[in-house]
Formats: C-alpha cells, structure tokens, sequence
C-alpha cells in the first residue's frame, strides 16, 4: 500500500513484551487471583479482575501475570493474551506512577480538552501513550468518562479531576510531581495508579468514604427543584434548606 | 399536572454521605425490599410491568416484559446483570447515581433478582472509574451484613450473591451480549441473536440485562406503586428519569424529570446556552442519536416523540453545542470514538468506520473532493444495519444526521479546514491563547 494517502495499519498495535520477563508475582499473588476466581460460578469470569491485579503488580500486563491467569483458570496464555489485548485498560508497557488521561472525545474536545491534552503533552515532554522517563507519569488520550456535564474532564489513576483548564491541570500536575497529596474533586485522595488497579481487582483500600456524595452539576436539578418547590407525587417534603424561604413557592408549574 | 422536575432517583444526592447504608434507610432504604419479599416473585413483576418502566440504557424495552421473558421451565440458574458500563459519548447519569446513592442500586438488584428467580445477581462497572467502584463495593458488602444480600435474606429463605465485577475499557461492553462475553472472561464481542440473552444469556443461562437507572427505579416503584410511577410522564413513556444536560450551558447538570419534558425547559432552569451564544446543535441521547437542531427544542423528551423527529431517546445525554462548533469536527471527533471502539467482529463496522475516519479528515482539512459526501453516505449505508450490534447504527446515525442538517458545513470542507471556519479556541470554555492546525491529531 505504499504511496496511498490512507493510512493502512494501526500505530498503537502491539502484543505483550515478552523480552522482558522481570515478575514480581508471588504464590501470594496467584492465591489472590485464586479468591478472585471463587467469587464466580465460573472461574474465567475471574480473567478481567485478575489482569488488574496482575497490573497492580507488574505495573503492566507482563507474561508471567499472563501464564499465572491461564494456569489459575486452565485456560491457554493465547486466550489470556487475546482478551488482555482487547481492552484498553490493560498496558502492554509500564505506565507511570500517576496516569493521566485528557478525554478527546467530541464534547470534552470542542470543550477545551483538545488544547488541555497539548498542554500536558508539553508541560511533561512526552507523547500520549508515552511514560515519563523517571516513572512518574504515563498519558493516555481517554474516551468519554461519563462526566461530560464536568466537561473537560481529566482523569489521574481514574479518578476525576472536573472543570479542567490548562492552570489546573498545571497545578495538578506540579503536586504530583512533588508528592503533594491531591484529592480528587469527586473522589479520594490520589493513590498511584498500581493501587487503583488493585481496588479494581476487587480488594478494597478503605477509601470509600472519601470525598463528597456528588459535585455542584450532579445536583442541580434538585437544588433547582428545591428552590421552585418541585417534586415527586406524594414524595415527602423535601429537607428544608436556606434558599427555600427565598423561593417561589407555587409547585406545579408544569 | 406533576412538576418539572420530581426527583426520586436523586433526592438524597445532596444528602451528607449518602452513600452509607443508615443514611440511605433514614430516608427509607430498603423498605421496599421487606415489601417485596412479602409478595411473590411474580407480583413484584407484575407491579413492575404495570408501572410502565422502560430500559433507561438506550432502546427503551419495558423492563418487567424483559424480566417475563426468562422461561420458568429452564432448569439452568438465572442471572440479573446490571449493565453500569456508562461509556456513551454524553451519557453520564448512571455513575452520579452510583457515587452518591449505590444502595439505590443494590436494593434495586435485590428486588429485581428476587422477582426473576436469580441467585446470583453481577453489577458490571465500566472500570475507568475508581471512585465509582469503590462505593458499590462497599454497598453491597454493608447490603450483606445487614442481612439484605446473601444466604435467607431478612428470614424469607430467599438467598442471593451479589457481585460487583469491573470491566477494563472497552465501549462495546455496554452492548448487552458483549458485555457477556466479557463478563464470561472474554473479548467483549456482540453475539448474533437469537437466541436472546433472556434464554441464553450469561453460562448460556437465562439471563437479564438492566441498566443501572432501570434497576434503580424499581425499589420506587415497590415502595409506592404501579399507578404512582405511571403518573409522571406520558402516554406511552412513563415514570421520571434523569436527564444529562452538558456542553455550552450556563449550568451543566443533571435534571430528574418526568419523561416529555423539553429542552427548552430544562436549558431555562440551567439559564440556557453560554453568554452571547446560542444553540446550533444537540443530542438527545448520545452520540449515537440522531442529532437535532433549535427547531427541535419543544419536542416531548420521550420515546416516541424522539422515534418520530427521526431520533431516539437513548440516555437522556443532552449535549449541547453553540454556534462557535465545526459540525465536521464534531463528527469527525465521534466517528473516531466509533472507529475506535468497534470490536472488529464484523466487517461493515471495522472497516466502514476507518475508512469514515480517513474520509472525514479530508473534509476537517478542507481537502474533501466533490463526490466525498456522497461517499460518506454510502459508506454509512453499508454499515448501518449490516452488523451484529447497535454501535455501527449509532456510529452512521451521528454522521447521517450531521449530513441532513448541516450539508453546507461538509461542502465547505471540499475548500476551507474547519478550524477556519470555525477556530476551535472559540468553543473551549477556556482562554486559548496558541491556537493550533487541526490541534487534536
């Protein structure tokens, strides 16, 4: 296909690196993957859960956490590998101590989050889907993350990060470059995105009740409703707040 | 008449930490589920099938009919699988509903699981959100402690396991026999139906697949009633649901309505489109609705009301974009996302949408040559409708519809780039102060 204008191949391919066969999984680990199996009525609805965990690990999908699944689950490192190479969550490279995702897709993108992912690109000097040369930070160009009414959205080892501009995402980035602990606007405070992977597991890290129940735009339209007096048929009064002396009282208005 | 808006599913959102388990039973959690273990599977379904609710995923089926099509002379387990792997572009309700209120859920699970037959119940996240996660899985292990899930629920000998399991990023997982598979630990790839997942489901066992909001509508409807639920909404479309409204709004949020409220009414209670803008273009339920435009504004936001605009009602995700926004950038953008996220089963969608991809990078450029729109169109024709699943229809019903209303925009892109006509620094909510060619490739 030489001289075509049509790009004819996919960039971001790639398998897993089985060059480099460094492991940090232990009988401990493959124990653990071994809970994760009992948890279902068939243990290779594990597979998903146990590659998070072997990221959590590994810091990537590595071929030892590769042949830990297949052996924990009796299935082959070809289908472990094909479902590993399916999903984009899984890094078939080390990525950073904090991930960084910027959502591109079209709303966050006309949005402000196209410039945003240029501006994190340059302010760390790597490429998306590049790591930082010293570990700290890996970027990834993300997909709709379900908080477009927080658009742009940035993500730190998944957890939000709303109402992006290009100084907060400085500033985010310079605190997590200097260990500074950061809290998520709607989340807990940052851990790295090894130990995000191990909640995803399904091992809990006690951080649950971190953070608010909901951010400003979540509630809006039950602020709105309590201010106008609006609410479900026989729905109990709602919980008097300040502004509801304040508002027009009429109900009903529809 | 019933208000504007009448929120239920968000009532306690404003609520101090109302995703612990005492604060969501002061407010009467988990009165419905003693109702319902009161009455037989079969009434509970019942009661859900009178209200009238319909699937708040997208297509919009009636729930308690899904629910009656799993066959009582299987003799395989059923399943109930939650499908909280929110991932289309604009659609952002289910995860506010898991982060404030995860027991809304899991009490909705219980109930629904019950009603089906199930002893084994999954809640299926979509994995990119951790914090999300990590509040159903306490939910659901406080539900167990207090008796609420697990072995003889509340005494009624009713036993139920419920599992919260994270997918790893792959859109196409929300597509229900896709998120089967992976669920089952594969590549999350759509199965040719029939056989329908209701009979041959997860472990090709009969199985239900909800949405998060569905689900979670349904504990209302036990605590309350058929009639109470059926008497919000509209003829055909039922009940309250939440409505996402995001994009250049003065006050992005989210709005718990009856269905067949309009956009015009929902943008005057967020203070309408951004200061010195104005509406040019909006979806009504994601990127793979159909796209609408101003004139579209007082149309009934309800199932059929949208099938008859030529659109649907999908998620409720009313993205909207103000004049300063390239329509072919905008789609290109969406197109990408589809190209993207085809999980390359089937040939019309893995291939038709690369080459849309190519295709409309030309128009972004100004570099489209006459005949390209045509192109477009019949390359959308050979998708849409010629693939396992819904996502290569939703991929051509952005593009078709962007084509129908906004021609003269791709015609443009046969001479001038898109970021000409339109400078993208305008349609970011931030100063741009270096603004780039074509800034996101």
């Amino acid at each position: 296909m030489s001289g075509h204008e049509f790009e004819s191949w996919f960039p971001d391919s790639g398998g897993i690196d089985y060059e480099d066969t460094a492991t940090a999984i232990t009988d401990a680990t493959v124990e653990e993957m071994r809970q994760i199996a009992a948890r279902y009525p068939q243990p290779r609805s594990a597979l998903l859960p146990m590659l998070h965990l072997v990221q959590s690990v590994e810091g990537r999908i590595s071929p030892a956490g590769v042949r830990a699944c297949a052996e924990v689950l009796g299935i082959t490192t070809a289908q472990v590998s094909g479902v590993a190479t399916f999903y984009t969550m899984y890094r078939r490279r080390p990525g950073g101590r904090h991930h960084v995702g910027v959502c591109t897709t079209a709303l966050c993108a006309v949005m402000g989050g196209d410039h945003l992912l240029d501006r994190v690109c340059d302010k760390l000097g790597i490429h998306e889907g590049e790591t930082t040369a010293d570990g700290t930070f890996s970027i990834e160009r993300i997909e709709c993350n379900a908080a477009c009414d927080f658009a742009p959205v940035m993500m730190v080892n998944w957890e939000f990060f709303d109402n992006m501009t290009p100084a907060k995402a400085d500033e985010l980035l310079d605190a997590l470059a200097a260990g500074t602990a950061v809290k998520s606007p709607r989340g807990a405070t940052l851990t790295s995105w090894r130990e995000a992977e191990r909640v995803l597991a399904g091992f809990p890290d006690g951080r649950a009740d971190e953070g608010p129940t909901a951010g400003e735009a979540s509630t809006l339209g039950l602020r709105v409703a309590r201010e106008k007096g609006w609410r479900a048929p026989d729905a109990p009064p709602p919980v008097p707040t300040p502004t509801d002396e304040a508002s027009d009282n009429q109900g009903g208005a529809a | 008449m019933t208000d504007v808006l009448t929120p239920v599913l968000s009532a306690n959102w404003a609520d101090e930490r109302a995703w612990k388990l005492t604060n969501y039973e002061r407010r009467g959690g988990y009165r419905a589920l003693r109702t319902a273990l009161g009455q037989s599977p079969a009434e509970v379904m019942e009661t859900v099938k009178e209200s009238g609710l319909r699937g708040r995923g997208g297509a919009g089926f009636p729930t308690g009919m899904k629910w009656s099509f799993v066959p009582k002379d299987n003799p395989n387990p059923k399943y109930l699988v939650v499908n909280a792997d929110e991932s289309e572009p604009g659609t952002c309700k289910d995860m506010p509903l898991m982060l404030a209120s995860p027991h809304t859920l899991v009490e909705g699970v219980i109930i629904s699981a019950y009603a089906i037959g199930c002893s084994y119940a999954f809640i299926y996240c979509r994995g990119e959100v951790l914090h999300v996660v990590r509040r159903l899985q306490q939910a659901v292990r406080e539900a167990y402690s207090a008796g609420y899930a697990g072995k003889n629920i509340l005494g009624s000998g009713y036993d139920l396991e419920v599992v919260v399991h994270a997918g790893a990023g792959a859109y196409i997982c929300g597509e229900e026999t896709a998120l089967l598979d992976s669920l089952e630990g594969r590549r999350g790839q759509p199965r040719l139906r029939p056989p329908f997942p209701a009979v041959a489901g997860l472990y090709a066992s009969p199985t239900v697949v909800n949405n998060v909001e569905s689900i979670a509508s349904v504990p209302s409807i036990i605590d309350h009633g058929a009639s109470w639920f059926s008497s919000m909404g509209t003829e055909k479309s039922k009940g309250m649901t939440i409505y996402s409204l995001s994009g250049h709004v003065k006050r992005p949020g989210q709005f718990e309505a009856p269905l067949g409220v309009t956009l015009r009414q929902l943008l005057e209670l967020s203070g309408g489109i951004r200061e010195g803008h104005e509406l040019k273009f909006w979806t009504p339920g994601g990127s793979s609705t159909p796209i609408l435009t101003p004139e579209h504004l007082d149309l009934p936001l309800d199932y059929e009301s949208m099938a008859g605009a030529g659109t649907m009602l999908g998620t409720k995700a009313l993205q909207c974009f103000d004049e300063t926004t390239s329509v072919v950038r905008t789609t290109l953008r969406w197109i990408e996302f589809y190209k993207h996220e085809s999980c390359g089963k089937c040939t019309p969608c893995r291939e038709g949408n690369w080459w849309l991809v190519q295709i409309l990078k030309k128009f972004e450029a100004g570099r489209a040559e006459s005949g390209d729109i045509e192109k477009l169109l019949d390359i959308a024709d050979d998708i849409g409708g010629r693939s396992f699943c819904a996502l290569a229809d939703g991929a051509v019903a952005c593009l078709t519809s962007a084509i129908k209303y906004f021609r003269d925009e791709f015609e443009a892109g046969m001479h001038t780039p898109a970021w000409e006509l339109f400078p993208y620094g305008r349609s970011a909510l931030f100063e741009v102060a270096d603004e780039r060619e074509g800034a996101h490739a």
